[in-house]
């Protein structure tokens, strides 16, 4: 098999590699809405409720978080 | 311990690269004008000397508005969206800020030591990357400034998750980092050549087909990484923001974004068909150029489909005219590219018209109108004023939208009959016709792009009024608007 030959299987493989994981990567997405592990469509939310004073929609542990002070 | 009922959020950098949009975005299309007309009627090269030829404006036309124009518009959206889905405000941290004056101060000179030094005939002579080292060097301190500015609000978020825009802007950070410094790798002459020539001049430090191949794996991840990329991080906070709607798919959003990302790079061949590069490397070129066609539609119909149930939003709001009509032209612009990549028809569409034709459907029709769309609502809530005039507004849509389609659809046609003619040969094989005869048919064409240029122009006078208006004259607002953006 020449070096071409070899780059050319290569190159097919890798191909069909990437499509598959793109395709896994759907149906991660996807399954774990299914499956109440996480609901991707909340974050949507974060461009509209985006004021210093809206609720974080998730909050991240480590911010220095004043509100509740308030 | 300060409380959140006195935080804002910090508009101050926001409110500079506002002015700078304005102000390169006049002078960027006013030589574009310029050239235009140089191009319809070419006595219009001698009106300055030296610096009015069209070989001197433009790389300087092209610079402006990419490096200038857009990368303000750019930043303007970051500073302003960036702080809002992460919720934390940039005044929170005081080195953050100052480094941010730093970079705006840095890029103000780098701006205008790129306008100086080109107008001057000082270039490096690579298409986009005109600049020579000095400004080079600089660039790079510049966009690491914003990249410890990004990481830092990032890493004093309140927010858990990234919104999507966040990653666009960080792809765009890491893709033009990359990019350019592979891209501007070059020598300063006078180290190695015993203080011949001036101290500004370098050399590419690739030669030949490498040089150009690097050159297009740049030229074109510049429209990925700068008229692509930050534009749907524009994009995906200011449409869902404006319209009060979330994106349609938050899913097909992160779907979008990895395709892209893996595809972008791979089309850069593309420019380079029918040359001397290695033949499976242009096929490449052309394939990822296809298959591209699917993220970026990907991200335009999940907005358009944003607006779903709320399209009477569209004839109520000039705002959203200008993002859904950007969307749509993202959506144009994106077919016809890899149609123009596929190698049969690039052998008719290489060096003629229709390839500025299609970069400027793309420029006028989705990074300007994003840009324009962003200020004006960002404005509102930077200045707590109402916008100036609605009215206004919307006969720069209507004006720029003729604008955009005189240009391209002049483009299309002309580029078309270029292609065509410079092919045509005779019963014997002999070529039919001369350049010139190709330049005698194009006039009118080329005379009806300066019309639209000069309309598009006209509208970016138009946006650069009613902006400043907003800011000193529109009516004050008690509150910030949640969604629609109130004007007059």
């Amino acid at each position: 098999m020449s070096l071409t030959e070899m780059q050319g299987y290569a190159y097919f493989f890798l191909t069909i590699f990437l499509v598959v994981i793109l395709y896994a990567y759907i149906l991660h997405l996807y399954r774990s809405e299914k499956k109440g592990i996480k609901d991707y469509e909340k974050y949507g939310k974060m461009a509209l409720d985006d004021e210093l004073s809206d609720s974080p929609i998730e909050e991240h542990p480590n911010a220095k978080n004043n509100k509740k002070e308030n | 311990m300060q409380s959140n009922a006195a935080l804002e959020y910090d508009y101050d950098i926001v409110k500079l690269y506002m002015w700078t949009t304005v102000i390169f975005g006049i002078v960027g299309m006013t030589i574009g004008v310029l050239i235009a007309s140089q191009l319809a009627f070419p006595e219009l090269n001698y009106l300055f000397g030296e610096y009015g030829t069209f070989s001197r404006l433009r790389p300087l036309h092209t610079n402006v508005v990419i490096y200038g124009f857009t990368v303000s518009g750019i930043l303007l959206s970051f500073y302003y969206s960036a702080p809002r889905v992460l919720k934390v405000s940039l005044g929170e941290s005081p080195l953050l800020k100052k480094l941010a004056y730093l970079q705006f101060g840095l890029y103000l000179i780098a701006a205008t030591g790129m306008v100086i030094s080109e107008l001057m005939g000082i270039t490096a002579s690579k298409e986009y990357a005109q600049m020579e080292w000095p400004l080079d060097i600089l660039i790079v301190v510049i966009w690491v400034l914003w990249g410890v500015i990004m990481f830092g609000l990032i890493g004093m978020r309140r927010e858990k998750a990234l919104y999507i825009s966040l990653w666009y802007y960080i792809a765009c950070f890491l893709g033009v980092a990359m990019l350019y410094l592979f891209n501007n790798m070059e020598v300063p002459t006078i180290f190695f050549s015993g203080g011949i020539g001036a101290w500004y001049h370098s050399v590419s430090m690739y030669a030949g087909t490498n040089d150009a191949l690097v050159q297009w794996w740049w030229g074109h991840n510049a429209v990925a990484f700068v008229f692509t990329v930050p534009i749907i991080a524009i994009i995906y906070y200011f449409l869902p923001k404006e319209s009060g709607q979330a994106v349609y798919s938050y899913k097909l959003s992160l779907l979008s974004f990895w395709g892209l990302m893996f595809v972008y790079l791979w089309a850069g061949g593309h420019h380079l068909l029918w040359s001397t590069v290695p033949d499976w490397m242009q096929t490449m070129g052309s394939v990822f150029s296809v298959v591209l066609i699917l993220p970026s539609w990907g991200s335009a119909i999940n907005m358009l489909l944003t607006m779903k149930g709320e399209w009477n939003q569209l004839t109520e709001n000039p705002l959203i005219k200008f993002m859904v009509l950007a969307s749509t032209f993202y959506m144009l612009s994106t077919l016809e590219g890899p149609i123009q990549a596929v190698k049969s028809v690039n052998a008719i569409a290489h060096f003629t018209d229709w390839i500025p034709g299609h970069v400027h459907d793309g420029v006028l029709g989705w990074v300007a109108f994003m840009i324009f769309a962003a200020a004006m609502h960002s404005a509102t809530r930077v200045f707590k004023r109402e916008i100036y005039s609605k009215s206004l507004l919307e006969a720069q849509f209507w004006i720029q939208t003729t604008g955009v389609v005189l240009y391209f659809t002049s483009m299309w046609i002309a580029g078309i009959t270029q292609g065509m003619m410079w092919r045509a040969v005779d019963e014997y094989g002999n070529l039919m016709y001369s350049f010139i005869d190709t330049v005698s048919v194009l006039h009118p064409y080329y005379t009806i792009r300066a019309v639209g240029g000069l309309l598009y122009l006209v509208g970016m006078f138009m946006f650069a009024f009613n902006l400043y208006k907003t800011a000193t004259a529109g009516r004050k607002l008690e509150k910030e608007p949640q969604f629609r953006s109130p004007m007059a």
